[in-house]
């Protein structure tokens, strides 16, 4: 079955699909601490009294969540530069786009964590003459960021995954990496298994140790 | 912000043909319908036997059906749709392969329905699954003690409180099964993500494609999610929240 | 004690393990067939596993169970049908969720004795009528109290014509002014001369229709007398102290 493939060429292009791996790291990392930030102060938003504030936060994520990830990185990618004024690259469209769009998901994850810890740990926060804004980043955020992660890891996975749609507009990420290599050595085929043992190896892994983690903190509580 | 707004693009007709761009959102619309709902299809189907056989007795069916998730979970579906369209027909028989490269019909289409329809089965399965898991030891004991053999224990007892129960997570599937359907215009299926790149190219009107298909796209999530409420709403049990005590 | 009759169930050395733990030491007894048995003793005696071992749905690793001759730790047994002729009352009811009143009751006479509609509606109903429910057909479980509920459950097991039943602590789980409606059924079943093996801490029970009483402790049969010798005079010390624990209120 495998006798007309050629595996070499794979050797051959691995300097190549490593820097477009790299994007496809960087882009999951900075969607991922830029998610989880923005996504943080989302959830407060939403879960505020101010009423247009909460309105404005629950339309934002509701939004984001219901239109396809590709779509989103097309209108980022047609948007930024009109009200910019100034074309951009494809690849900081998509770290943009990517931290913009996962934040609506992070928010959620962490809405459900703030809205986990008992509400007797404000109050005792209170109690000890914390501000709003030092209950939070004192009691309940730690607490419930640590219970959420699990969840936020498994979005990780999520977002690493998806990155792979960066293709839509052509920035440099492993796939396209691959996608290029298969063309110059007339192999797609190789190179399309390859990447996706690769991302198999990463996804498998790190959902591994999500599972590992979840029973350690099952443990703990 | 330097735009030339033309809100009467949708009308126009295309550069060097006779249609309309409303015709060509309109075929997208259509394939993405086509697409999602075949590949739903699939999905439940795959995803409850596969969600079934992973709560069976045998350590060697669970252990098939978990692998059978997990690879459908961790490659990203573009990947997949690669996959499903690049090498499967080189694994294939020779002439099979053939076939499918050249002769079957609707290649674009059936590649991205089968694609889409076992990713998603992964996931609906891992909610069947937890749904089975969920309902007490005591009501697959009760079906056992009449006699039911265990087929019929989860055809008649397990199987109908557990699919009630996973109604709410399968309707967020139901509407990922939309957008992910988007993923198809890589292999070249006609549907809205496919139209809204060509339109936009073509007609250079991007705001106004995008927003259109935008909105198909919330129509088609909309809509999955009122079915979803009113079967939600018919298999409801009187007086009950299932299988708990 | 008269003479055995024809015995209807039959264990025999019977031991189990949940890997190195043993649930089940060395159980023998038997119930004959009319005879009504009450299984009795502290929480995590094994009372309860013994009992669905009779039906095979805990499985022993040792010794051997018949019903009615008929080997339940044979693999080649088949048990589906074995469990279809011996009815079992559970703890929580288990009624179906999903399913009418009738439809708990139908379902099995129709899909594992593969009666007619009617044939299955028709029993429904008599015995419906006989635990005093049969207004209540068209509902739903969940729209039962626990007492009723538990009485569609026994309903549901006599449909099936069961050759003897199995109850495992059928009001344990009951509100205590639910007991006594569901005693009723189970005393009027008793007196009808049905085969019944009961787990259950109901002494009145006990009293009034049981022939022999079985004291479980740590997996172990520590006393299998007839009803007056155990109400008169437990042997085993352990035994002394349960009877004095659950009859002080």
């Amino acid at each position: 079955m495998f006798s007309t493939f050629d595996f070499s060429v794979i050797v051959a292009s691995l300097p190549f699909i490593w820097s477009g791996l790299q994007f496809t790291f960087k882009l999951t990392f900075v969607a991922m601490t830029g998610g989880i930030i923005i996504g943080t102060f989302l959830a407060l938003a939403r879960l505020s009294s101010i009423g247009p504030l909460a309105a404005a936060a629950s339309w934002y994520v509701n939004i984001m969540r219901s239109i396809p990830l590709v779509m989103v990185i097309l209108w980022f990618y047609l948007v930024i530069p009109l009200i910019t004024g100034k074309p951009m690259g494809a690849e900081t469209s998509a770290l943009v786009t990517f931290t913009a769009f996962e934040a609506a998901f992070f928010c959620e994850i962490m809405r459900a964590g703030i809205q986990g810890i008992p509400k007797g740990q404000v109050a005792a926060g209170q109690a000890m003459g914390f501000t709003y804004s030092q209950v939070m980043r004192f009691v309940v955020l730690p607490q419930a960021f640590r219970n959420m992660l699990p969840v936020l890891l498994t979005q990780t996975i999520v977002l690493f995954q998806d990155t792979s749609l960066v293709y839509a507009i052509g920035a440099k990420d492993m796939l396209k990496a691959a996608e290029v290599a298969g063309k110059n050595y007339n192999r797609p085929v190789e190179m399309i298994i390859f990447v996706a043992i690769v991302y198999f190896s990463l996804s498998f892994a790190l959902s591994y140790v999500v599972k590992r983690l979840q029973k350690r903190i099952a443990i703990k509580r | 912000m330097n735009y030339h707004w033309n809100w009467g693009i949708y009308l126009e007709q295309i550069k060097g043909g006779d249609e309309t761009y409303l015709d060509w959102l309109i075929t997208g619309f259509g394939w993405t319908v086509a697409v999602s709902l075949s590949a739903w299809v699939i999905a439940l189907t795959l995803g409850i036997a596969v969600g079934v056989l992973r709560t069976a007795p045998s350590k060697v069916v669970v252990a098939i059906s978990t692998a059978w998730v997990e690879l459908f979970r961790n490659i990203p579906l573009l990947v997949q749709m690669f996959l499903w369209f690049f090498v499967v027909p080189e694994l294939l028989p020779r002439e099979w392969g053939l076939w499918v490269k050249q002769d079957m019909p609707a290649k674009e289409f059936m590649t991205a329905t089968i694609c889409l329809g076992f990713f998603t089965s992964s996931r609906v399965a891992e909610q069947v699954r937890a749904g089975i898991q969920s309902i007490t030891h005591g009501q697959r004991m009760a079906g056992l003690a009449m006699g039911f053999t265990l087929p019929q224990t989860y055809r008649y007892i397990l199987l109908p409180t557990a699919l009630r129960m996973v109604i709410p997570p399968l309707t967020s599937e139901f509407m990922n099964v939309f957008k992910n359907s988007s993923v198809a215009f890589a292999i070249g299926v006609m549907e809205l993500t496919f139209q809204a790149r060509q339109m936009q190219e073509d007609s250079e009107q991007g705001i106004e494609t995008f927003l259109a298909v935008t909105v198909l796209y919330f129509v088609c999530a909309f809509t999955a999610n009122r079915v979803m409420a009113v079967i939600e709403k018919r298999a409801q049990i009187p007086g009950n929240i299932a299988g708990q005590h | 004690m008269s003479e055995m009759p024809e015995a209807m169930i039959k264990i025999n050395n019977v031991s189990k393990w949940y890997g190195d733990f043993k649930v089940l030491t060395d159980c023998t007894t038997s119930v004959a067939k009319g005879e009504v048995i009450v299984v009795c003793g502290p929480s995590g005696s094994g009372k309860s596993t013994l009992i669905k071992c009779v039906n095979g749905l805990e499985a022993f690793q040792q010794g051997d169970i018949t019903v009615k001759g008929i080997s339940v730790g044979d693999p080649k047994t088949n048990l589906p049908k074995l469990r279809a002729h011996v009815g079992m009352v559970f703890q929580h009811f288990e009624l179906f969720p999903h399913m009418t009143i009738t439809d708990n009751l139908s379902i099995a006479q129709i899909k594992v004795l593969g009666r007619s509609k009617d044939e299955a509606h028709a029993k429904t109903m008599k015995l419906l009528d006989r635990v005093g429910l049969k207004a209540h057909a068209h509902k739903h479980p969940g729209q039962l109290s626990g007492g009723q509920q538990q009485r569609v459950a026994i309903a549901r097991a006599l449909c099936m014509d069961p050759i003897c039943m199995l109850f495992d602590e059928p009001t344990s789980a009951l509100d205590p002014e639910m007991v006594n409606e569901v005693l009723d059924v189970m005393v009027q079943l008793a007196k009808e001369g049905m085969t019944m093996m009961c787990v259950t801490h109901e002494m009145g029970f006990a009293r009034k229709v049981s022939n022999r009483v079985i004291f479980m402790d740590n997996g172990n049969i520590v006393e299998d007398a007839t009803k007056d010798d155990f109400f008169g005079t437990p042997r085993s010390e352990r035994a002394q102290q349960f009877l004095s624990k659950i009859l002080s209120h």
